[in-house]
């Protein structure tokens, strides 16, 4: 009657397993599949998507990123020196600015650029500037805590070594530690290109010409154009995973390298 | 022991002087008025208890720690003049860490050339030149391509001392150099150290090693509580001490095991 504990725990994968399968059992019964397929899997009708999902899509969200991940890393960086400074009044801006930045939706940053400098300055910034500071500005706050954490994992004895050879502050700074926390953070650095990647479609607020578009946005007016439903919006979709799953693989690569030189 | 290598330049070496140098963390005096002269070319050994402020003390010589009162002369710099260019006077003094502080990220030649490039701004040639030199000295030339982690505790300290040397120092810090190492690889650093001392290399060093002390010491230190309690030529402090402490430090030391030998 009594069961060993290699017994239940055997039971008790077995019913996890059980309840997994009723589950996709349910949803797939539950499905209404025809609407369904003229609506979401209709890919007969998406065939003018090509090539320009690649040549404007695909391109236009990694130029939206690029600029983005540029601006981030350098702001990160300078503010994740700011938050390590000595100097009280850089320590305090950089955790301002931090927590607003990361604290308000990216959507409203990207309105606030997009409408908000036009109204207040009466100057009309290019798409690529607009994209470029807003995302830039968000992303610097999420990879300043990163970097931020990189450098103090950098053993104090670094520093201590590299001043003891006569290098300035700065100079260690450089040569030294910040090589070395970059080193620490790739992987982590690797998630936030991912988040990047998916937080350029909020792009779509402002006024965009065809030759804009990014892959969402290119997936909206697919919607609208093609009557193929909501499927154009399922191949952007999947374009997002050509450019994330290759990034998350070498994400992983970086962890695993890390982990082997750290022994 | 006379035959010290011809094939390096003679060290310019620079003396130390500290004056009543006090240290505090908070509340806790680590360093209670030091004093303590170290002439150009001599080797000093720092001993005593840990937590008796021996660290402490070498760290402050190069402003590691900043100290509270007191003054500290290394060569003609005043070390404790507010207005000293620290930068260029810790490139006259080397520092060989307890737990080596490589550069992970750069390879053995690059440890010992990245400084002199950067802060000294020779040529990558020379700087080569003089680090494969340098790596030559600690019997290490031939490793010089391969990263910190691919070597042994030893061979790391090594390096370190090469990358230390590589600046042209006039004074040499050690803060606990075989401390951390495995048994077998203590000897070859020890080796490396003894022959900078007949180099004419000025030393201070902090050390548990009784026997290297003895032996190249010309002054031994006895540090306990945040004061010297006991100083004098090696022969003296460590075969014949006069202060209680300083006996009851040395019987552990020498007899760990508390079974009592006869005196040395």
């Amino acid at each position: 009657m009594a069961m060993t504990a290699r017994q239940r725990a055997k039971v008790s994968l077995y019913v996890q397993a059980g309840i997994f399968v009723v589950a996709v059992a349910a949803v797939i019964i539950a499905v209404d599949w025809k609407t369904i397929g003229t609506s979401v899997f209709n890919f007969a009708k998406i065939g003018p998507m090509f090539p320009d999902i690649f040549l404007v899509g695909l391109k236009n969200t990694l130029i939206y990123t690029a600029l983005g991940f540029i601006v981030g890393l350098s702001g990160g960086l300078l503010l994740a020196l700011m938050k390590l400074s000595s100097f009280p009044l850089y320590r305090w801006l950089a955790t301002g600015y931090i927590e607003f930045f990361r604290g308000v939706p990216a959507l409203l940053v990207f309105i606030a650029f997009g409408y908000g400098v036009p109204l207040a300055f009466g100057i009309q910034w290019d798409v690529n500037i607009i994209v470029m500071v807003s995302l830039g500005m968000v992303a610097a706050a999420y990879i300043a805590e990163t970097l931020r954490a990189g450098l103090q994992a950098v053993p104090k004895g670094q520093m201590e070594a590299a001043r003891s050879l006569g290098m300035p502050h700065w100079r260690a700074m450089v040569s030294i530690v910040i090589p070395q926390a970059f080193k620490i953070v790739l992987p982590p650095l690797t998630n936030e290109i991912i988040l990047l990647t998916k937080d350029s479609s909020l792009i779509y607020v402002l006024g965009l010409t065809a030759s804009q578009y990014e892959l969402t946005k290119f997936g909206r007016d697919g919607i609208s154009s093609l009557g193929a439903g909501l499927t154009p919006l399922l191949v952007a979709g999947a374009f997002y995973l050509v450019i994330t799953i290759p990034l998350s693989l070498l994400a992983r690569k970086f962890e695993s390298r890390s982990a082997r030189t750290k022994r | 022991m006379n035959n010290s290598t011809g094939s390096t330049a003679t060290v310019r070496a620079a003396g130390v002087n500290i004056k009543d140098l006090r240290k505090s963390y908070g509340s806790n005096e680590v360093l209670k008025g030091i004093s303590l002269t170290v002439e150009p070319g001599q080797v000093v050994c720092l001993i005593g208890p840990s937590g008796s402020g021996k660290s402490t003390l070498l760290r402050c010589v190069n402003l590691l720690e900043q100290p509270n009162a007191g003054t500290i002369n290394v060569g003609s710099f005043e070390a404790t003049d507010p207005d000293v260019d620290l930068n260029k006077m810790r490139q006259s003094v080397g520092m060989v860490f307890q737990h080596f502080n490589l550069f992970p990220h750069l390879s053995v030649l690059d440890n010992c050339t990245i400084s002199q490039t950067k802060v000294l701004k020779r040529s990558k040639s020379e700087a080569s030149e003089v680090a494969r030199h340098n790596l030559e000295r600690v019997g290490l030339g031939h490793l010089a391509d391969r990263f910190p982690d691919q070597l042994s505790g030893g061979q790391q300290q090594r390096v370190a001392i090469a990358r230390a040397l590589s600046m042209d120092p006039q004074l040499m810090l050690f803060d606990e150099p075989t401390s951390a190492l495995d048994p077998e690889t203590v000897g070859d650093v020890l080796a490396v150290m003894r022959k900078l001392a007949q180099e004419g290399m000025t030393m201070l060093v902090v050390t548990h090693e009784m026997g290297f002390a003895r032996e190249v010491a010309d002054r031994v230190v006895f540090m306990d509580a945040g004061v010297v309690v006991e100083e004098g030529p090696a022969e003296n402090v460590i075969s014949a001490p006069t202060q209680p402490r300083t006996k009851e430090f040395l019987r552990r030391v020498l007899d760990p095991t508390h079974i009592g030998v006869e005196e040395a």
